[in-house]
């Protein structure tokens, strides 16, 4: 059957505005968008660029939009795509610096997987650099870290979650979701011996608080590596780690005391236990208090609804078995 | 056609407007509900960050409650959809982590859960369960001079793994309502985006710039008033939508105040059933609604 594929250009040796082409191509149940691309770079328009290698969702280089959605084109089906969106719209992937075409400037998320020490520090001394020896009696922890490591370490860097990402949109510093997926990958390893600076080093701004949960990442990742559910992870971790005194981990343990005490969410009380301490932060929010007060938005704080026995009993339940 | 419902904090809580409208909507079209008594909360993926296994043992509580009555779930927040279904769905699937969280609750409360209610959010009921052609015979006043901008919010759509109802990538069933309401869909790409919600305390450049950037698109489109099925999307946007006018990229002399009414799904389906503005709690609203009223009332 024949299709035709709209592809987004760029190319600033030519002219400086964004482009449109269209290219009609020949495609059956197997090509693929990579398939099907390669075909226009070879027999229709050489102009085309893109990156690619593998051809089989290994290498993790040729990322793009379609259809609005970030993909690897070696994975996409034009058939499905076709079924399911009935066109074919290719970009560059979002939220980057086009260079060419579908070739952007990948050098910020590269730095991004760097800041988070990207390797196993054996000893406080190997983090100044120097090369360490493999030992035997080191394997025998890591029998059991692929349970542990909940997939973290099939990231194949493709960026897509980056990409994807609804903090980067917003907020460019953000460390990201492959980046955050692999400092979990080496909080978590056995071997590793500067856990607690590296959960300490994520507490900062652009680190594992930053993320709003939106669960782009998990929806495009192609290997599923789920990054959200990582960055989870380490949120878990490093309250469990002592560090529980900003208003981030706040926002989760006042979150349950409150839901154990009253069975639901209160919707008022939160933000004050969230904020007490932080002084400047909660006086600020004292005029939103007040509005929302006045247009009944605000629930009575110290509300203690009954019948929620069986909730506490599952709260107990679950503090004895902790403790 | 009977379900459990399970209103959720938010709508018993900040947004009272939401339970209100709804009440009102689900009579007229003949919805009948249960509520949920002493509904608990479903801990908002929160919980879930503290105690993966306390978050079940809740849910798996309300899941129980709904089974006991014999009836589906219904919902009116994205949030308690995403997290009450996808624990359900965890739930029902894997019967090893469902015995063990029934050994638990059976021991706290006396109740189990075996895994047959289903969790349906109104908006999926409406198109799937209810039907549009039904919908649209009760439609009393078309809101054909409205653009609705649908506002799906994170959870009613992600993880695909938890939700099958809406292709996340290109879901429809908003767009079906707001047309089976007589009023024109806007297309716009933050419709399927974050609102910023879950880090307004601690992050709030971040939320303000998706407030921000979320409206701003709307309008810049064409819409009049956006709708969502998320009652903490409501607040987002509703409730810090002024502020997050700091955050967008106006032309010379525009407005940074982008007065774009928030609407809850049953309040836009409320205005065509015929009820008014005031019926529908629009007053507990910070941006206001009149504009819509003006529109329909042809000023």
């Amino acid at each position: 059957m024949r299709t035709q594929i709209t592809v987004q250009r760029f190319n600033p040796d030519r002219t400086p505005e964004h482009f449109v082409s269209n290219y009609s191509i020949e495609c059956d149940r197997g090509t693929t968008l990579l398939s099907a691309l390669l075909h226009i770079k070879n027999q229709i328009d050489g102009t085309l660029t893109f990156r690619a290698s593998c051809r089989a969702a290994i290498c993790g280089s040729c990322l793009m939009q379609v259809n609005g959605v970030q993909k690897l084109a070696c994975r996409v089906s034009l058939h499905e795509e076709l079924e399911t969106r009935g066109r074919l719209e290719i970009g560059p992937m979002a939220n980057m610096l086009v260079i060419k075409d579908m070739v952007v400037e990948l050098a910020s998320f590269w730095k991004k997987i760097k800041a988070i020490t990207p390797y196993v520090v054996a000893d406080e001394g190997a983090a100044s650099g120097a090369p360490t020896r493999q030992r035997a009696q080191q394997a025998a922890p890591l029998q059991n870290i692929h349970e542990e490591l909940h997939n973290a370490d099939g990231c194949i860097m493709c960026a897509a979650c980056l990409s994807a990402c609804a903090t980067f949109e917003v907020s460019p510093g953000f460390l990201g979701p492959a980046a955050l997926a692999k400092a979990y990958r080496f909080v978590v390893d056995p071997r590793d011996k500067v856990r607690q600076d590296r959960l300490m080093m994520l507490q900062e701004d652009h680190g594992i608080w930053d993320c709003v949960r939106c669960n782009f990442c998990v929806s495009v990742c192609p290997k599923e590596v789920a990054p959200m559910e990582q960055i989870v992870r380490l949120r878990r971790l490093s309250i469990a780690a002592g560090l529980n005194e900003s208003v981030e981990a706040a926002h989760i343990t006042q979150f349950t005391k409150v839901v154990g005490e009253e069975g639901r969410l209160n919707e008022t009380r939160l933000p004050v236990l969230m904020l007490w301490g932080h002084w400047r932060k909660l006086f600020r929010m004292i005029p939103l208090a007040i509005k929302m007060f006045l247009r009944g938005k605000a629930p009575f704080p110290f509300k203690r609804p009954k019948g929620y026995k069986q909730v506490q009993a599952i709260f107990k339940s679950r503090t004895d078995r902790n403790r | 056609m009977k379900y459990a419902y399970y209103p959720g904090c938010a709508a018993k809580g900040a947004t009272p407007e939401l339970h209100q409208a709804t009440l009102k909507v689900v009579e007229r079209l003949g919805i009948e509900i249960v509520e949920i008594d002493n509904f608990n909360c479903c801990g908002a993926g929160v919980i879930t960050e503290a105690d993966p296994d306390l978050a079940y043992l809740l849910n798996a509580k309300t899941l129980a409650a709904a089974e006991a009555l014999g009836l589906d779930i219904m919902t009116v927040c994205g949030t308690c959809q995403g997290t009450l279904g996808g624990i359900n769905k965890v739930l029902q699937t894997d019967e090893t982590l469902r015995n063990r969280i029934n050994v638990s609750l059976k021991e706290a409360t006396g109740l189990a859960y075996n895994g047959t209610v289903a969790v349906k959010h109104l908006q999926w009921i409406l198109v799937q369960d209810y039907g549009l052609d039904t919908l649209k015979r009760a439609v009393v006043l078309p809101l054909n001079k409205l653009a609705i901008a649908p506002f799906y919010g994170c959870y009613i759509l992600r993880p695909a793994s938890a939700v099958r109802f809406d292709n996340w990538e290109n879901p429809q069933s908003l767009e079906k309502l707001i047309k089976a309401l007589g009023a024109e869909p806007v297309l716009y790409d933050g419709r399927t985006k974050c609102c910023g919600f879950p880090v307004f305390l601690e992050k709030e450049e971040i939320a303000l710039g998706m407030v921000g950037s979320r409206v701003a698109e709307a309008k810049g489109q064409g819409a009049n008033a956006m709708v969502t099925p998320c009652p903490l999307c409501h607040m987002s946007l509703d409730i810090y939508q002024e502020r997050s006018g700091e955050k967008i990229e106006i032309a010379p002399g525009q407005d940074r105040k982008m007065n774009m009414p928030i609407l809850h799904l049953p309040q836009l389906l409320g205005l065509a059933l015929g009820f008014t503005a005031k019926e529908l709690g629009m007053k507990h609203h910070f941006v206001s609604t009149a504009s819509i009223d003006d529109r329909l009332e042809g000023k």
